[in-house]
């Protein structure tokens, strides 16, 4: 039946025929959500990677010596775990704007109605807020992981607090952490799906547009469960290996 | 070269140096002993400023290392090089890295000055062979000994050794207290807490005696160890001779 329609848009072949078979049904709709999965891989690879980069600086930041540092990072830490991602996320997309707009014209720049934050930059922005919290925990815990020595013989050679962390304690820190934020990128991967409430285009707001469009839950949110695993299970197995792998190195 | 007055350490309310008074002269060997728990580590800890004193002075080169207004306490230590018990090598560097790190960020070395003298150091513990090994392919002797060439490799003035062979296997006792053995021939100027004692008999100029935060009785290997005055001496030497 496909084959009679090449060239056809799937959409249109969908639309024409409402009574496909499921396989013929799940032939057609799964590079639809394989693109919309690209989308949920884009967002989980960016915004763990910004976690990563503020969370290296606050787990740091958590063991300053400096207490308002300390402080500082530390309520991030509980602000962000203590709420839900998906009020984070409305927080960013909803609560901004009208804030933004308020600001802007009390530069004299607006005439103060809300700016609109287009749904991308405001699902990275919560997501990568919300990852940052995590990962300062995962480093914060790694650092502390290695052993009190290794500063005292930095420093003993004459280095610098700073220079003690960049060279000895951050790379075999850096090791150790690997696997936590394995599970970190499983589980933004999955909390990612969260953003399809802003209309953010991704896997699971892929499936809800199918879904209800062709009338079609039990194949669509099975073939997204599917997907899921798709890129979850590749992460896991190699979590497994490397902390058998990390257990024997060191 | 190194003075110490009345140096006090205090542990939240444990009160661990109860007022060290010392002097080590240029050149010297001197040797601690005690009981475990009495304070010798926190004493020698406290020369580098690994444990910030409570309360009295420490003078290195007359300089006064306590005024922190005064010294920048990294200056400090990269003159006086320290050894550990437990080694604390640099599990992810090779030993030629774990040696020529600190002249290269420190001092300002080049990489191929840093890399020379840490060869030319590894030659001098005998482990040149080893230059690319990392410290978990290395038996705990020859771990120690890169230790002792890591802290060569700064030049430093003097040497602190806390407890070097404590965590040994007996058959490597011998090549790490045979590296020391050099440097003491060499003239560098040591304080060395030890249970050691055929080493501290052997070569201290000084042996210090420290029970419960102070020094109890000091002087030569011969009088510590042959005539010791105070009961609280014999009563030590006797349970470990």
């Amino acid at each position: 039946m496909i084959e009679l329609y090449p060239g056809r848009p799937k959409e249109v072949v969908l639309t024409l025929y409402p009574s496909l078979k499921t396989w013929d049904f799940l032939h057609l709709i799964f590079p639809l959500l394989l693109k919309a999965a690209l989308m949920t891989l884009i967002l989980t690879v960016v915004a763990v990677g910004n976690g990563i980069i503020i969370g290296t600086f606050c787990g740091i930041g958590r063991l300053a010596r400096n207490p308002f540092i300390r402080f500082l990072t530390a309520i991030y830490v509980d602000l962000i775990r203590g709420t839900p991602l998906l009020v984070q996320i409305f927080m960013v997309y909803f609560g901004l704007p009208p804030i933004i707009g308020a600001i802007v014209a009390k530069l004299g720049l607006g005439d103060g109605n809300p700016i609109h934050i287009p749904s991308f930059p405001a699902a990275i922005m919560a997501l990568s807020i919300n990852s940052g919290a995590y990962v300062t925990e995962i480093i914060r815990a790694g650092i502390q992981s290695i052993d009190r020595g290794q500063m005292e013989a930095a420093r003993s050679l004459g280095m610098t607090h700073a220079q003690a962390m960049r060279y000895i304690i951050l790379p075999q820190a850096m090791k150790r952490v690997i696997p936590p934020l394995c599970n970190e990128f499983i589980a933004m991967l999955k909390d990612s799906s969260l953003v399809s409430t802003i209309a953010m285009e991704e896997l699971v707001r892929k499936g809800q547009i199918i879904a209800t469009t062709y009338y079609r839950p039990a194949e669509t949110w099975f073939a997204v469960a599917v997907i899921f695993l798709l890129l979850t299970l590749p992460v896991t197995r190699l979590v497994a290996l490397l902390e058998r792998k990390l257990k024997t190195g060191d | 070269m190194i003075r110490v007055e009345n140096l006090h350490k205090y542990f939240g309310r444990l009160h661990v140096l109860k007022g060290i008074t010392n002097h080590v002269a240029q050149g010297e060997v001197v040797c601690v002993i005690g009981p475990s728990g009495s304070g010798k580590s926190t004493f020698l800890r406290c020369l580098n400023l690994l444990e910030e004193p409570s309360a009295g002075r420490i003078f290195f080169d007359n300089v006064e290392v306590t005024d922190h207004r005064a010294i920048d306490v990294n200056e400090v230590r990269m003159e006086i090089g320290m050894v550990f018990q437990r080694f604390n090598l640099f599990p992810h560097l090779t030993a030629l890295q774990n040696i020529s790190l600190a002249p290269m960020l420190v001092r300002g070395l080049s990489r191929e000055e840093a890399e020379a003298r840490a060869y030319e150091l590894l030659d001098r513990v005998g482990l040149r062979e080893k230059a690319q090994s990392y410290p978990d392919q290395l038996s705990g002797g020859q771990q120690q000994r890169v230790a002792i060439a890591r802290a060569l490799a700064m030049r430093p003035k003097a040497m602190l050794f806390d407890e070097p062979t404590s965590a040994l296997d007996p058959e490597m006792i011998k090549e790490v207290l045979d590296v020391m053995k050099m440097l003491v021939a060499e003239g560098m100027t040591m304080v060395v807490v030890t249970h050691e004692m055929g080493f501290a008999r052997e070569v201290a100029d000084r042996v210090l005696f420290i029970d419960d935060g102070v020094i109890v009785e000091e002087g030569t290997p011969a009088e510590i160890f042959n005539r010791p005055r105070q009961e609280r001496t014999r009563d030590f030497l006797s349970k470990i001779l």
